[in-house]
């Protein structure tokens, strides 16, 4: 393999600049209710500033 | 900061800062792991001695493997720095806006779950079913205060919100009604025990529910131990046909059947792929949260094993992935690309700002599970939040509030973690609840190593 591979991510510094619209769910809305977590949200505007 | 970790014979590098996800060999994890603390004469020194069995590792190979470490450090893909620390804060500073209402339209249940924190529905109060008025009055509130938020979410929730039905068609036909003058989306959830469920409520919440939690814990003996009748029975025989026929009906609108695990399951994989078993795919299963002196309560010792049992599941779904069966963890569900901006990770879940929960009464509360406790009153759906000072506290809440997140690789993943579980364990929301920490971070480990595993192992 080669030594190091990247994976496609979205760019955090990036969406910094664009991103906040707030569009998206509330992060315990859907189904945890007791133990929050962001990083299972989908973006609802991510197409934009991927 | 970075984070690397081994999981499933993959070698795993996490850029905190930038969000990106790095695979490597053993020597580039071992460099990138001295990278910032070493000299590169150091580290060739280093690495020459630990693979002297290894002819293929020679100076000239440890070079180029510095060179494009070098390389990711400077477009801001490895060790990049910490620019979000004041983006928390202005943005809810400047952030008026709720978008989200946790309607508890029953403080009532038809089972007595040993370990809810509802109080078997009653939250330490009366039981009381919300009225139409009250609901109209809190889908007011919340067009009111949304801004220009076009989405708007409302989970019917309880106790058992099938105990107030008519009032839940009620309130939905009158948010419909309004939608399209006030130029806004609900997405309705419905999260319910199952036990009223019917062909009617089928198919109203086919056509109207976004989504709807089912509340399952698993196998038989496991369910039946803990979500118990009045009569003191055990309820998966009534839900479990019932939710089959839910989800069967359900078409392409989500759904979770969604468990709760405790110390007398911590095999819990076993309800998970039980509920795959019954035909489910969309899972959720939430380690119980109660005080520690409860007999189901999670222990130290239980620990390694649930740390365990994420990564035998991860490894599970990875299988079913291949073999065209996949099943759906939520815990799982990260998309590395589409997923959350900067803001919503360093913003904090939104309870007492965006989010809301309100009584059968009228009485706002940061989310659900500060209902009834008077201290985190924050106001009712006519006057508005007039407590003002809890909720700038939960204003201040995000990834940074906390100095035990200061250096941990997760907290733009969890951003800073649940306010309600820091308080029960810590007495103040600005505290942690570390052992729910040990567990999210397990979970986002295995959750990022089946990106890498769907990415390399095809």
């Amino acid at each position: 393999m080669k030594h190091i591979q990247t994976l496609e991510t979205r760019d955090l510094a990036a969406s910094a600049k664009n991103g906040g619209c707030g569009e998206c769910q509330t992060s315990c809305q859907s189904a945890c209710k007791t133990s929050c977590g962001v990083a299972n949200q989908q973006c609802e505007n991510c197409s934009e500033d991927k | 900061m970075i984070h690397q970790y081994k999981l499933n014979g993959y070698n795993i590098v996490l850029d905190v800062y930038s969000g990106s996800v790095h695979v490597v060999d053993d020597v580039a994890y071992d460099i990138i792991a001295m990278y910032e603390t070493n000299t590169k004469d150091e580290i060739i020194d280093a690495i020459l001695k630990k693979y002297a069995d290894n002819p293929e590792v020679n100076r000239e190979e440890i070079l180029e493997i510095i060179d494009g470490i070098d390389d990711l450090k400077k477009n801001g893909k490895l060790f990049a720095e910490d620019k979000y620390a004041g983006l928390a804060i202005n943005f809810k500073k400047k952030n008026n806006v709720i978008k989200a209402l946790c309607l508890h339209v029953a403080h009532t249940c038809n089972l007595t779950c040993d370990y809810c924190f509802a109080s078997q529905g009653k939250y330490q109060g009366e039981r009381a079913l919300m009225s139409f008025e009250v609901g109209k009055q809190a889908i007011d509130f919340l067009v009111a205060n949304s801004g220009t938020r076009r989405n708007l979410e409302i989970d019917f929730f309880g106790g058992e919100p099938l105990m107030g039905w008519d009032v839940v068609k009620q309130l939905v036909a009158y948010a419909r009604s309004i939608e399209k003058e006030k130029n806004k989306n609900f997405r309705f959830t419905l999260t319910t025990n199952g036990v009223l469920v019917d062909d009617e409520v089928i198919e109203f919440a086919n056509k109207e529910m976004h989504n709807v939690v089912l509340s399952l814990d698993g196998r038989r003996e496991i369910h039946d131990r803990l979500r118990r009748t009045v009569n003191n029975k055990g309820s998966y025989d009534i839900i479990v046909p019932k939710f089959q026929k839910f989800v069967e009906s359900r078409g392409n609108k989500g759904y979770y059947v969604r468990g709760t695990f405790t110390h007398d399951n911590v095999d819990f994989t076993n309800d998970i792929f039980h509920m795959a078993d019954l035909g489910f795919t969309e899972l959720s299963m939430e380690p119980v949260v109660c005080s520690p002196d409860e007999p189901y309560a999670l222990t130290e010792e239980d620990l390694p094993k649930l740390f365990e049992q994420y990564e035998i599941l991860a490894k599970d779904m990875l299988r079913r992935q291949k073999e065209g069966k996949p099943i759906t963890f939520y815990h799982y569900m990260i998309d590395l690309t589409g997923g959350p901006c900067i803001y919503k990770r360093v913003t904090g879940c939104g309870s007492g700002t965006e989010y809301m929960a309100v009584t059968p009464w009228g009485e706002l509360f940061p989310c659900h599970q500060f209902v009834g406790d008077p201290a985190y009153s924050l106001g009712d759906v006519w006057k508005g939040v007039t407590n003002t000072a809890v909720q700038d506290k939960f204003r201040m809440c995000n990834a940074y509030a906390r100095k035990e997140c200061q250096d941990c690789w997760a907290k733009l993943y969890c951003s800073g973690g649940c306010a309600a579980n820091s308080y029960h364990a810590s007495g103040d929301i600005t505290g942690i609840y570390e052992y729910g920490c040990k567990l999210f971070k397990k979970r986002m480990e295995c959750a990022i190593m089946m990106k890498v595993a769907e990415q390399f192992d095809k």
